[in-house]
Formats: C-alpha cells, sequence, structure tokens
C-alpha cells in the first residue's frame, strides 16, 4: 500500500477511519477513539488486576503496576511538593494515558492517537484550564500578580504584562505541540523507511541485500521510539507538575 | 538484631514519616528536573519560541478583526509574541522561582 506508484505515502497512517466499517460510521466512531478505548481499558485492567492480590513479594503485572505509581508519585511530591498529593490522581491518569497511547501506536497495524494535535492540544487545554483554576482558587486576586514580575521597574509594566500574560497562554500550545510532532515525527521516520524496504527490496537479487539496511535501520527506529514514548509520556507529566507547582506556589 | 539493618528503627520510622510528608523535611528541593540532553534542550527551545510567537499573531490578528485596525495589532503583537518567545527561553534555563518548595 505504502509504495504503490513509487511514492512515498507517509501521512496515510495518521488518517482517521471508522471503527468497524459502516457501525462506526453511522455514531461517528474512529480507530482513534477505539484506541483512546483500548488505553483506558489496559490501564485499569494493570491497576486492578495487577493489584488484584495484594501480594507481599508482587509477581510481575503488581510490580509494574507499584512501580508506575511510585515514579509518578515520586515526580508530583518531588516538583509540587505536600500540596501536590491532592494532583497525583490527575497526573497519575494523564501520565499513563499519554505513556499507553505512545506505546500502543508502536504495535503493528495499530494507530497513535497522540499524533492528533486535536488530542494533544485537548489534553494540554485541560491542564491549562486546571493549573489556572488551581491558582485562582487558592490566590484569589493574589494571582493575578503572576503576571507582574517583582522588581520590575514601573514604567515598563504595561511592556511586560502582555508578554508575560501571551508567555502564559503560549503553555498549552508548547505543550501540545511538542507531544505532536514527536510521535509524528517518530511514525513518518518508520513509515519512509519502511518503504525503502519494500522498494529496494523489489529491485532483483541485489535489492535484497540492499533491503537490509533501511530494515535495520528500522530495528534502531523502533528502539528508539520506544525511549520516545516514555520520555514523551514523562514530560508532559513532569511540565503539569511543575505548572502546578507555579498554580500553588505563585512566586 | 534486626533494626540493626538500615540504621535501626528510629531512622526507619523518620524515613516513612517523611516519605507520607507527616514530618517536613527541611530542604524541599526538586528531587528530579527535566530531562537535559543536546536534542531535547534544542528542540524545547525552539517549541518555546514557536508557541508564543503563534499565540501572539493570533491574539493580534483576532483584535485587528474586531476593531477593523490591520495591521496595526497584528505589528504590535508579533513583536511581543517573539519577547515572549525569548522570555520562554530563558525561563527555560532560569525557572522563575527560585529555589522551588
Amino acid at each position: 500500500m505504502a509504495a504503490e506508484g513509487k511514492a512515498i505515502d507517509a501521512l496515510g497512517q495518521f488518517e482517521l477511519q471508522p471503527f468497524l466499517g459502516p457501525i462506526g460510521e453511522a455514531v461517528r466512531f474512529s480507530q482513534s477513539n477505539a484506541h483512546m478505548l483500548a488505553a483506558v481499558g489496559i490501564i485499569s485492567g494493570l491497576m486492578i488486576w495487577g493489584m488484584a492480590r495484594r501480594a507481599i513479594i508482587p509477581g510481575r503485572l503488581q510490580a509494574a503496576a507499584e512501580m508506575s505509581y511510585d515514579f509518578v508519585h515520586d515526580l508530583v511530591t518531588g516538583q509540587v511538593g505536600d500540596e501536590g498529593k491532592r494532583f497525583f490522581p490527575f497526573v497519575f491518569s494523564l501520565f499513563m494515558f499519554v505513556l499507553f497511547g505512545n506505546l500502543i501506536g508502536l504495535l503493528p497495524f495499530a494507530f497513535t492517537f497522540t499524533s492528533h494535535i486535536a488530542v494533544t492540544f485537548t489534553l494540554a487545554m485541560v491542564v491549562f484550564i486546571l493549573t489556572t483554576i488551581v491558582g485562582i482558587a487558592i490566590h484569589g486576586k493574589h494571582w493575578f500578580s503572576y503576571f507582574v514580575p517583582e522588581g520590575a521597574p514601573k514604567p515598563l509594566l504595561p511592556l511586560i504584562v502582555p508578554i508575560e500574560i501571551i508567555s502564559y497562554l503560549s503553555r498549552p500550545v508548547s505543550l501540545s505541540v511538542r507531544l505532536f510532532a514527536n510521535m509524528v515525527a517518530g511514525h513518518v521516520m518508520l513509515k519512509v523507511f519502511a518503504t525503502f524496504v519494500v522498494m529496494i527490496g523489489g529491485a532483483g537479487i541485489l535489492g535484497i541485500f540492499g533491503a537490509t539496511l533501511p530494515l535495520a535501520l528500522n530495528v534502531v527506529l523502533i528502539g528508539f521510539e520506544l525511549l520516545v514514548a516514555f520520555l514523551q509520556a514523562y514530560v508532559f507529566a513532569i511540565l503539569t507538575s511543575i505548572y502546578l507547582h507555579d498554580a500553588v506556589h505563585l512566586h | 538484631m534486626a533494626d540493626e539493618r538500615d540504621g535501626g528503627f528510629e531512622q526507619r520510622l523518620r524515613d516513612a514519616r517523611a516519605k507520607r510528608g507527616l514530618d517536613k523535611p527541611k530542604d524541599a528541593g526538586p528531587t528530579q528536573g527535566l530531562p537535559t540532553g543536546p536534542w531535547g534542550i534544542g528542540f524545547r527551545a525552539g517549541v518555546e519560541v514557536v508557541s508564543a510567537l503563534v499565540v501572539g499573531i493570533v491574539i493580534g490578528i483576532v483584535l485587528d478583526r474586531w476593531l477593523g485596525t490591520w495591521p496595526w495589532f497584528f505589528l504590535l503583537f508579533f513583536v511581543m509574541g517573539s519577547a515572549a518567545g525569548v522570555l520562554n527561553v530563558y525561563r527555560l534555563f532560569n525557572p522563575r522561582s527560585g529555589p522551588r518548595g
């Protein structure tokens, strides 16, 4: 499909298709939604099933569940401090959702819902609105002093305050674009080199030897993508914690 | 004695209380930071600049549409957006709240 007509179709993998043909078409349910549901199901399964036995010596599933819990717990309390425990469930769900979205997308025939700016921007807006509401709820009117840096000269304030506001508004944009761009770039690279394998491999005996080169590169890339999948979920979670820290502590 | 293993019972009790947040640790600094690789930092800086610029431009264009003053607000907020982008990159290396906690 990818190498049809000697053209590399690297972006076709991001197209939305109705899930289960006419059934999905009728209720506007795409494969992206189906993968989100799958991610939520796998996470719930891991946490509920993994912790069901509550063994003192954890098995594999329980160890995975406990490790992810501990990891996010240390991340949130390390960044936000003790007040951060209130936000642990939020950051944990966000981290697991993004992580499993990235990981599921690496499986063959699967779809990466984190490669859509609509999804990542929605997640980033949730973070943005939550941090703003938390900041206003905790500090009241005093929260607006966030846009007035300490020690700034008075005559410069009309210039500095709009710049601070733009800087604050750019947070959800940078948060979502970072995740989206990383996932798209990785999957496009994988697709391009996979297409090279087919194209070169089709060129006779010599081509089969030549095709091993992009194939080897793709093996390396998959490993790299696993790292990126984890790293981007981590960055998303830690930036959320940093924004929460700013909202709770203000200065 | 079993207690001798890791600093005795008192030490373990202190660790457990600190972990639960019952005792406040003295220096509540950040325990983890963002990953710092040359590529990570470079990409982050780029994204920060572009996103601030985009937000500035969008605000400018919306204001111009609303007030019919094209292109003045666009130009103003273009400059403001670039300044905010530089500010974002500055914050990337010098977080605003000094010592966290």
